[in-house]
């Protein structure tokens, strides 16, 4: 084996400006609301009210008689259209319980915003007149919105289900070896935890359009998805169109955050109107309705127990959750909260561990992936878990978590919970984060502040995190009941003109895989990034991919591309030999060129090299032409990207405003591709994750109305809330894929929302132990004071 | 997203606008419409027609007029926000313009479309009222002044004839104690509660969002009266009122925040 | 009814019905598409334009309400060869943008915020940033690419 293929031109690790960003710039962009499709009827839905209710009956009429409306339909008329449910791809325990789900509600809506109706016409604007005019007479139902009373079953929304429970997952290897670890502990921590549901709110709205090809029999469907791959499939089972038949594109898509990481009524209903009425069919959806229509995030009540003996050493983690599915199954509402089933113990060793999980229906939006899905939970419980176990064991926050700390030389690590984490070194980044962000002067600080009985408290929030990505080995997918693999695919083509084509499964939406992806075949093929091109998110174009999200494409879809590059190189290598007619094992490679070692002058550019496959007039025996390659990569292994989190707070002890002065983050996640990108990431990740912590919730009343399902009632962090990002970072490479790399998409908010709430339990400390939820607002803050003042 | 459909008439003068709106109940008035246009967008208001005074520049002014200070209805908050003469003659009123909306609403909403939509909420309509104020409006038989403390009536309902426009503000030059107080969880957001204090001989508190309308602390008011102290007076600035409760306070924390923003807004007058 | 108006310089008359929102009638009736429509309560600033060299939010103005006005969109922002604006290429160099699509407001309302304020410093942006939101970048490079954009204008 020669090195070649090992070869780096130090393009890795630059900060290389995005090739993405000048149409984005200019407006020349095209996200799929933009799309020119002339002819194409537009589609509104008739939305249910009421969280519960039983439909009496619609009337249409006077819809259907609306000026630009060519049709009107309920479930009844288009159930002939579907071939099967809106799918579900995660059966998470074989008895888990799953109500029809269907893209019209019919007999019975079960959450606001449950489409009953659908409204076709000529425009945008006279379909929402005539879905005004659409008369539902509904039966309104005791609405079921709390999850620890739903378990109840006082009231049941599914009928033929027979309860609201879903499902209970349960991990509990050892079962008296945690019961043992309890009953020994010096200290047990027991907490309760609420994880608001969240609104994940991409800045651009969802928006379909699906064209049939004049030919007929075939349809494009454009959609502002992460995953066109498995829309793809899912499209084609469920309106029972050939899968190839289908091609499915994602043109420019604003953002997902794991929120169009789904299949939705509104993409179902569009490819079945528009095989009905065989014209294009499409449906932009508005602001206040996708609040409702889209899936929301998290979701739960958390039961976290520590054991621990008297230096607050972890003896045991039990966890305890309540997951709300909301109406019904989208995706992959049942498996989210199972990805954080492994972590409730973060980077701390443990030898006991067992966590349970109950999902339970209630009349609320369907939940499903939100950045981090299921990680920041567990990292929330168990960081604030942590400061908890500090207070009793008597000692600093930072010196519990360096106590418990996965000793860096037991990497790679078999969790209690049945995971090899990877690898670590987690003190060094821990210490790097303290001094980064002078935690003693800060301590020093605080203790100013109280001593001068400000009534500004000064607030300093510490939160490690661990987290599994790089969705996934297929096998281990498997094995939690999921419905596909979590491989990615990728060719890379070199043409007779040297060019490069890099076709990749990953479906970017703001992540700049353009960019990144060229880096990485341009690191290795010692060329230009402005002489490859990256072909993505079109079916017909790169048929195979697993899509985008949990963060994945690197690590996976990166992974498959350096691979890929690796065989070109290695067939390129193969002919350079053959037409320097010396030994593959006396070539070098750099710059783009073939040179025989010790003969200087015998030289061969991939160019060159790149014709001769084309022509094909002179190639070694048993070598094809072209060059070209292609592969296939199923990662052995999630990676665990980890880091040190610092949040400084102010509270105003008299209005309760909590106001962020500092965040601080050292996060590992390998080596760098590109830090400029990598650093953006984060950066977004961090205001998500400030967002749940300090200003988002979406709330809802006892009758199951979404009470801020706008932007001026929903409060999305602006840049006037949040500080400058203070990064640093640490790298530990992954030994489990080629480019060492962890993913990095999630791990801001994964870690910050302990970070922040620890700050604000932390800034109130003198006064007592302030019982507090997420978000912290003003009145929560002013309210968890006058409780311990009492 | 989509208004349901309207008329829609422009106005080249008062006068013509006045006989447009004729005595037809359904329509509005539109002015720079950053109130109204959000309201008919998720069709909370549908006017049968807009009558659009928008371009009438003739009341878009700051200007000082026989020691006073007289402001065109139709002047934008922006225009407010970089006055010279509001800035060395009321900058409460700069003040307080400035941080209505953002940037951009500030380039299109007027200070005579928040006065007359009426909303408890707003900035400017407290600041008015915390500045004892006169409003002129103008109606089929001429001008007429409405003092502020008169002006609202109930929750968007102020005391406008349906055919009358407001024309210009009129309130006292040579403010040089007062202070703006703004609560709120995010820049954009309208105040959970504000607080508009002027020291102007006496000392008149109004409070944003502690009601249906724009509302003066008459506790708070009565109590420096009588020589209370700050912090006494400051503990009277909800009495007798009765503040809404959302999702951003509740009845009992708006009543704590404007004891805690009149205190601050005291402690800042001279 | 007929609206005519100046859009990146040139000018453009078209019948409306009253109702039609300025977002609608630039992405609709002029086919640009660079300005987004992100929210429905004026809180996003996705759709931001300039209105007489102000930045306004076309979503929340009526097309009849822009008649004869001067209006910029992010397709009129680069030079005439097609170069981007100093705004534009501060975005790029800091990477101020992510998936872009709150991008074309915030760089329209960047041009105003610079134009309005001879020294513009870091809480200036973010304060004069309170009404175009970001979902993506955290703000923070954003920040960073109005402070260069404006360094480079002589702001």
């Amino acid at each position: 084996m020669t090195t070649i293929s090992n070869a780096s031109s130090g393009v890795i690790g630059q900060p290389m400006l995005r090739r993405e960003d000048p149409k984005l710039l200019s407006g020349e962009a095209r996200f799929t609301d933009d799309l020119k499709i002339p002819g194409a009827l537009w589609i509104g839905l008739v939305r249910s009210p009421f969280a519960n209710a039983k439909i009496i009956s619609i009337d249409t009429q006077d819809a259907k008689a609306s000026p630009g409306i060519v049709a009107v339909y309920v479930a009844s008329d288009l159930q002939s259209q579907w071939a099967g449910p809106i799918p579900s791809a995660w059966q998470v325990t074989p008895d888990m319980k799953s109500p029809a789900h269907y893209p019209l509600a019919s007999g019975k809506a079960n959450y606001v915003g449950d489409p009953v109706a659908v409204v076709v016409g000529n425009s945008p604007s006279e379909v929402a007149d005539a879905v005004a005019l659409v008369d539902v007479s509904y039966e309104e139902l005791p609405a079921v919105v709390d999850l620890e009373e739903a378990l109840t079953d006082a009231n049941v929304i599914h009928e033929e289900l027979g309860t609201n429970k879903c499902y209970v997952w349960e991990l509990n290897p050892n079962p008296q070896g945690i019961e043992d670890a309890f009953k020994s502990a010096a200290h047990v921590v027991k907490e309760r935890y609420i994880q608001q549901r969240l609104i994940p709110a991409a800045m651009e709205p969802r928006s379909v359009a699906v064209v049939p090809s004049p030919m007929g029999g075939d349809y494009t469907l454009y959609s502002a998805t992460q995953i066109p791959h498995i829309l793809k499939v899912m499209t084609a089972l469920t309106v029972g169109i050939s899968e190839s038949k289908i091609r499915v594109i994602a043109p420019s898509v604003g953002g997902g955050f794991g929120s169009k990481l789904d299949v939705y009524p509104e993409e179902l209903l569009c490819l079945a109107l528009a095989r009905k009425h065989k014209v294009p069919v499409r449906w932009t959806e508005e602001r206040t309705e996708g609040a409702q229509a889209t899936i929301q995030g998290r979701g739960q009540v958390q039961y976290i127990e520590l054991a621990a003996d008297k230096d607050g050493k972890l003896l045991g983690v039990r966890a305890d959750i309540i997951a709300d599915m909301g109406g019904y199954q989208q995706l992959i509402t049942a498996g989210v909260p199972l990805l954080g089933a492994f972590l409730y113990h973060g980077a701390y060793h443990t030898p006991t561990y067992a966590f349970k999980c109950t999902g339970v229906y209630t009349n609320k939006t369907p939940t499903d992936a939100y950045r981090g899905a299921g990680r920041p939970e567990a990292t929330y419980a168990i960081e604030r878990a942590m400061d908890s176990l500090a207070k009793a064991a008597g000692v600093d926050p930072a010196e519990i978590r360096r106590r418990n700390f996965i000793p860096t030389e037991s990497f790679p690590y078999n969790s209690p919970a049945g995971l090899v984490f990877d690898s670590g070194n987690y003190g060094p980044n821990l210490d790097q984060a303290l001094a980064a962000v002078g935690y003693d002067a800060l301590r020093a600080e605080q203790e100013k502040r109280r001593a001068e009985g400000s009534t500004k408290h000064l607030g300093i929030g510490l939160s490690f995190f661990v987290e599994m990505c790089g969705l996934a080995p297929s096998r281990v997918l498997a094995s939690l009941n999921y419905a596909a693999g979590g491989w990615e695919s990728a060719t890379v083509r070199i043409l007779p003109t040297s060019k490069v084509q890099v076709v990749t499964g990953t479906a970017p939406h703001g992540q700049g895989h353009e960019t990144v992806w060229s880096m990485i075949v341009a690191d290795k093929l010692g060329i230009s990034v402005d002489d490859i091109e990256v072909l993505h998110s079109d079916t017909s174009i790169a048929p195979h991919g697993m899509d985008t999200y949990g963060s994945r494409s690197l690590s996976v879809g990166g992974s498959a591309i350096h691979i890929a590059t690796e065989r070109v190189l290695e067939k390129a290598q193969k002919i350079a030999a053959h037409l320097l007619e010396a030994s593959e094992d006396d070539l070098e490679y750099q710059g783009g060129t073939f040179s025989v070692k010790g003969s200087p002058d015998k030289t061969m550019p991939l160019a060159a090299i790149a014709f001769e496959a084309f022509t094909a007039h002179n190639l070694p025996d048993g070598v094809e032409p072209n060059l070209e390659a292609s592969t296939t990569w199923d990662p052995p292994n999630f990676t665990f990207p980890f880091g040190s989190h610092i949040a400084v707070v102010e509270v105003d002890e008299e209005t309760g405003k909590v106001d962020l002065l500092r965040y601080m983050a050292v996060d590992d996640c390998g080596p760098r591709v590109n830090p400029m990108i990598v650093e953006g990431q984060i950066h977004g990740g961090l205001a998500q994750g400030i967002g749940q912590a300090l200003y988002e919730e979406a709330v809802y009343d006892s009758a199951g109305n979404l009470l801020n399902a706008t932007f001026a009632d929903y409060l999305l962090p602006s840049a006037a809330e949040l500080p400058t990002f203070e990064l640093g970072n640490t790298v530990t490479p992954s030994p489990t894929n080629p480019l060492g790399v962890k993913g990095i998409g999630e791990a801001g908010a994964i870690a910050s929302p302990p970070a922040v709430m620890n700050a604000v339990v932390d800034a109130l400390s003198h006064i007592g132990t302030i019982q507090i939820e997420m978000p912290a607002s003003p009145e929560r803050v002013w309210k968890a004071i006058q409780a311990v003042r009492a | 997203m989509y208004p349901a459909s309207f008329n829609y008439l422009r106005a080249s003068s008062v006068r013509e606008a006045i006989s447009m709106i004729g005595d037809n109940e359904d329509a509005k008035f539109i002015a720079g419409g950053h109130s109204l246009v959000p309201l008919m967008k998720l069709r909370l208001a549908t006017p049968s027609t807009l009558i659009d005074i928008g371009r009438l520049s003739e009341l878009s002014y700051v200007r000082e007029d026989g020691g006073q200070i007289a402001i065109g209805a139709l002047t934008r908050h922006r225009d407010l926000e970089i006055s010279p003469v509001l800035n060395a003659k009321a900058p409460i009123i700069a003040k307080v313009a400035g941080q209505v909306g953002d940037p951009s609403v500030r380039h299109k909403g007027t200070i005579g479309g928040s006065i007359a939509h009426g909303d408890g909420a707003s900035d400017l309509p407290a600041a008015a009222l915390a500045l004892d104020a006169v409003f002129v409006a103008e109606g089929p038989s001429g001008r007429r002044e409405i003092k502020s403390t008169d002006f609202h009536k109930g929750f968007l309902e102020t005391a406008l004839e349906p055919n009358e426009v407001l024309v210009e503000i009129r309130i006292p030059s040579n403010i040089k104690s007062w202070s703006f107080q703004k609560f709120n969880r995010r820049a954009q957001d309208w105040a959970i509660v504000g607080v508009a204090a002027v020291k102007n001989g006496s000392t008149r508190v109004a409070l944003i969002n502690m009601g249906s309308i724009p509302l003066r602390a008459a506790g708070t008011e009565s109590a420096i009266q009588s020589g209370a102290s700050l912090k006494e007076a400051a503990s009277q600035a909800d009495l007798g009122l009765d503040p809404p409760g959302d999702l951003n306070a509740t009845v009992e924390f708006r009543r704590h925040l404007a004891r805690v923003l009149v205190g601050r807004a005291l402690e800042e007058l001279d | 009814m007929k609206v005519s108006m100046t859009v990146n310089g040139k000018s453009v008359s078209r019948d409306v019905e009253p109702r039609t929102l300025l977002v609608h009638f630039i992405r609709e009736d002029l086919a640009l598409t660079g300005t987004n429509v992100g929210c429905d309560t004026s809180s996003c600033g996705a759709c931001t334009v300039l209105i007489n060299g102000e930045s306004v939010k076309s979503c929340t103005t009526l097309a009849v309400q822009a008649d004869g006005a001067d209006v910029m969109t992010i397709e009129g922002m680069a030079n005439e060869d097609g170069t981007l604006h100093p705004i534009q290429k501060a975005f790029q160099e800091n990477h101020g943008l992510q998936c872009g699509f709150c991008t074309p407001g915030m760089v329209m309302a960047s041009y105003s915020l610079i134009k309005e304020n001879d020294h513009l410093d870091e809480k200036a942006v973010r304060e004069g940033l309170e009404g175009n939101l970001c979902r993506c970048t955290g703000y923070h490079n954003i920040v960073k690419s109005v402070l260069a954009a404006a360094s480079e204008m002589g702001a």
